[in-house]
């Protein structure tokens, strides 16, 4: 580059001007700083890790469901998160709590809402509406703007290995037992049919909705899973108990 | 190429081609299946492409040259990444008018792979990583060696740089419409494709830094350090967010390492600064060499260039919160988004007051110059949306805005206005450079792009505050009786004209690009059209070269 003794008359920012590997590490630095501060302690302050009375994982064909919610971009135009706000509480519900999404990898609070939030849209209509709702969104709310997924209840819910996700789930930390695991496969056939034996399912997922959610009693399809998924949101926490009003009243920090 | 050589590469083709048909097989998905099939295509098509370019004579011509030798800058890579720039731009302006019609007339919706909500993240992923991105990659490629006088380091490695993305955004794009996404907004690939990229990123990071190493340059030119801050940074975020657990290896879903809380903050600690460094640091690094020359002006303050780089990344990245103000976050990772995300502001307009005031002293070419108009403009959405933004992030307004179309505007005020704006004109500086041409074939055709686009964006982004504040208000809106008074459907019932004027706002702004790629076009076609003139930057073909190496310095005798 240059000569030796003009590097030594180079002296502070132009340090860096001369020199890639400072530059480099300085910027490093530089950008570092604010995710460490802002995210890492996350992981360890109580209000954001603390469980709730209620809260359990999904149970094989709820994560199904979840996964075609996914797999369809529900996400980008319906959120999971109600604000404090009175409106919001008013039309959607209770206002979120950070325990509600802990079992949710990757979390669903979404950024926009084009269509209503759906953090608390469990038991809040028919099995029957939310199958039409899918199939023809403007058959039901004629100013609509959804698109149509009729498919899902022509599609039989095809899950490679069910035990599969769930080890994974519990890979990243959600407290599947071996029994849930090891029953996975029958557990999913289970809460869509209510002629099958489903053992201790309710016991394991408490508040677990067993029955044939798409009206189609002789095929298991993404619409029963789907539906499913959609009449749990919400329902395992029950926000308006005393005790859990006698906490929230303690909560800091929101 | 040599026999060995040829029938070496042909068989490890041959070999990938044989593994991806076995993984297909071995799927536990359909879209993996397909994702594998198009992997094994593509390695077929090396295979052929690689037996065809045996060639005893030795020498290697078509789409793969190589550096013409030390006397002349190796611009293939930027020739093909402005190439590429162009063919993703218009598939990405026709996805965002394709998705904007849907959202007016919900008709266009066709079940199930060209519903909205798979072809939404096509549209983003589209304009900001594949066009974007290509835009970066040329333009990045193309300042470096300008500003150290020196070629690419590593050629073949910077060949696999430009490849190996376009396969990440073919791999990402159709995986969307398959179904494979992680619902991860702007970070939507899956696993085995963010592990691709990253083969990909890491090469970038080593052909920029390794020809910054070789420079002539003692100094490092401003640019630089926001291409370093913007390849380095992505980096990071891209590795962090993307942490997950594949359910199979020959399958494509995968759950993310981190849940609910701490994955939201994690998922817009990347998502703002995918904002903040690629479309923002990244985009500066293009202004603070393209402003200068096409003005043929030096930078305004070098002073103020230093001080906008170091305060820009190391701000930008508290800003994250921001995006979730008044959720389950805790409150204290609320307020610090919040006023981070305010002091932004200042390093933002310091470097919007960098690139126009470089126009000191040549203010007459915005009137003359179309590719300045274009370069004014672009700086003139930047400081509005980087306004914009900070106000968004005031916890009063973010209650207001949150979850309506007002980010919608927000967002592309900025996306059209700064980073399509000053793509195009930096791609207008560059196609006659690199292709050897006089100038554009029609300098009055840029006018028509610049007043087009520019009319696009109003109309998008007036429309979608509309569309915002009218939502927002609606939802919040209260009777004399106590009870809300609007339905959600009704909300949406009442913004229905303001999504018809967004969508011909975003016709309007492709209409604009189409007579960009026509200009583009006729310019590789050689032609010029006979037109008034209008003021031109001077091209000089002979002083745009690399620094010959120089002679090792001998130490004078002491």
């Amino acid at each position: 580059m240059s000569t030796p003794d003009v590097e030594l008359t180079v002296k502070g920012h132009k340090r860096l001007e001369r020199n890639i590997t400072l530059l480099g590490l300085f910027t490093l630095l530089a950008v570092s700083i604010g995710g460490i501060v802002e995210i890492a302690p996350l992981f360890w302050i109580d209000n954001t890790i603390e469980k709730v009375d209620g809260m359990r994982p999904y149970t094989p064909l709820e994560l199904a469901g979840r996964d075609i919610y996914i797999r369809e971009g529900c996400y980008n135009c319906h959120s999971q998160m109600i604000r404090p706000f009175r409106d919001e509480v008013e039309r959607y519900g209770h206002y979120s709590l950070a325990a509600e999404s802990m079992y949710d990898h990757p979390f669903q609070w979404g950024s926009k809402r084009t269509g209503p939030d759906l953090a608390r849209v469990g038991n809040r209509y028919s099995d029957e509406w939310h199958v039409q709702h899918l199939t023809d969104p403007r058959s039901v709310v004629p100013e609509s703007i959804m698109p149509k997924y009729g498919f899902l209840a022509d599609t039989d819910l095809a899950v490679a290995d069910p035990k599969a996700n769930l080890t994974a789930m519990h890979m990243v930390g959600v407290p599947y037992t071996k029994a849930d695991i090891d029953r996975a496969a029958a557990d999913l056939a289970a809460q869509a049919n209510p002629d099958v034996d489903a053992g201790d399912l309710q016991i394991r997922y408490p508040k677990s909705q067993i029955r044939d959610f798409d009206g189609n009693p002789q095929r298991l399809t993404e619409m029963d899973a789907l539906v499913a998924y959609l009449q749990m949101l919400g329902t395992l926490v029950d926000v308006n108990s005393a005790a859990a009003q006698e906490k929230l009243a303690t909560e800091k920090g929101r | 190429m040599q026999a060995e050589t040829a029938l070496t590469r042909i068989g490890l083709w041959f070999l990938l081609m044989l593994a991806s048909i076995g993984v297909m097989l071995g799927a536990k998905d359909t879209p993996f299946a397909i994702q594998a099939g198009m992997i094994a295509v593509l390695a077929l098509v090396m295979v052929f492409i690689t037996a065809s370019r045996f060639d005893p004579a030795g020498s290697a011509r078509g789409f793969f040259r190589m550096p013409e030798g030390k006397s002349r800058y190796d611009d293939d890579p930027v020739r093909w990444a402005t190439i590429a720039t162009m063919f993703w731009g218009l598939a990405g302006f026709l996805a965002g008018l394709f998705i904007a019609l849907q959202l007016a007339f919900p008709v266009f919706n066709f079940e199930p792979y060209l519903n909205f909500g798979r072809v939404r993240p096509l549209h983003t992923s589209a304009v900001i990583f594949a066009f974007g991105g290509n835009a970066l990659i040329a333009t990045s490629f193309y300042v470096v060696q300008r500003t150290c006088r020196t070629t690419l380091a590593f050629p073949a490695l910077a060949r696999f740089v430009f490849w190996g993305y376009q396969l990440f955004i073919v791999l990402a794009a159709s995986g969307y419409l398959l179904g494979i996404t992680q619902s991860r907004e702007y970070a939507e690939p899956e696993w085995y494709v963010d592990l691709w990229l990253t083969v990909v990123w890491v090469s970038y990071l080593i052909v920029f830094v390794g020809t910054l190493l070789r420079r002539h340059e003692p100094h490092i030119y401003v640019a630089n350090w926001f291409y370093l801050g913007f390849i380095v940074t992505v980096a990071m975020l891209h590795l962090v967010n993307n942490l997950a657990v594949p359910v199979s290896f020959l399958g494509s879903r995968s759950y993310s390492l981190f849940g609910g809380v701490q994955d939201a903050l994690t998922q817009w600690w990347y998502g703002h600064n995918a904002v903040g460094f690629f479309l923002t640091a990244g985009f500066l690094g293009m202004m603070y060499y393209f402003v200068p020359k096409q003005a043929e002006r030096p930078i305004y303050s070098y002073r103020l260039s230093i001080i906008h780089f170091w305060s820009l990344i190391f701000l930008y990245i508290w800003a994250g919160p921001h995006h979730l103000l008044y959720t389950a976050l805790p409150d204290w990772a609320q307020t610090l988004g919040m006023v981070f995300s305010i002091m932004l502001w200042m390093p933002s307009w310091g470097g919007m007051i960098n690139g126009l005031m470089t126009l000191n002293g040549a203010w007459d070419k915005v009137r003359t110059d179309p590719i300045i108009r274009m370069m004014v403009i672009a700086l003139a959405f930047y400081g509005m949306s980087t306004f914009e933004g900070p106000m968004l992030s005031i916890k009063f307004f973010n209650s207001l805005s949150h979850y309506t179309d007002w980010t919608i505007g927000h967002v592309h005020s900025g996306a059209l206005g700064w980073n399509g704006m000053i793509t195009f004109a930096c791609m207008y500086y560059m196609i006659p450079r690199l292709w050897n041409r006089t100038r554009m074939y029609s300098l009055r055709m840029i006018n028509w792009h610049f007043w087009l686009a520019t009319l696009g964006i109003v109309f998008y982004a007036s429309s979608l505050w509309v569309a915002g504040l009218t939502q927002g208000l609606m939802w919040r809106e209260y009777g004399a009786d106590g009870y809300l008074v609007n339905s959600f459907a009704d909300t949406v019932a009442a913004i229905h004209p303001m999504y018809i004027m967004r969508a011909f706002g975003g016709l309007l702004y492709l209409a604009g690009f189409v007579v960009m790629l026509w200009n583009f076009a006729q310019t590789l076609a050689g032609k010029l059209r006979a037109e008034a003139p209008m003021t031109e930057t001077p091209i000089n073909p002979a002083a745009d070269h690399p620094l010959p190496a120089r002679e090792p310095v001998v130490a004078p005798a002491q």
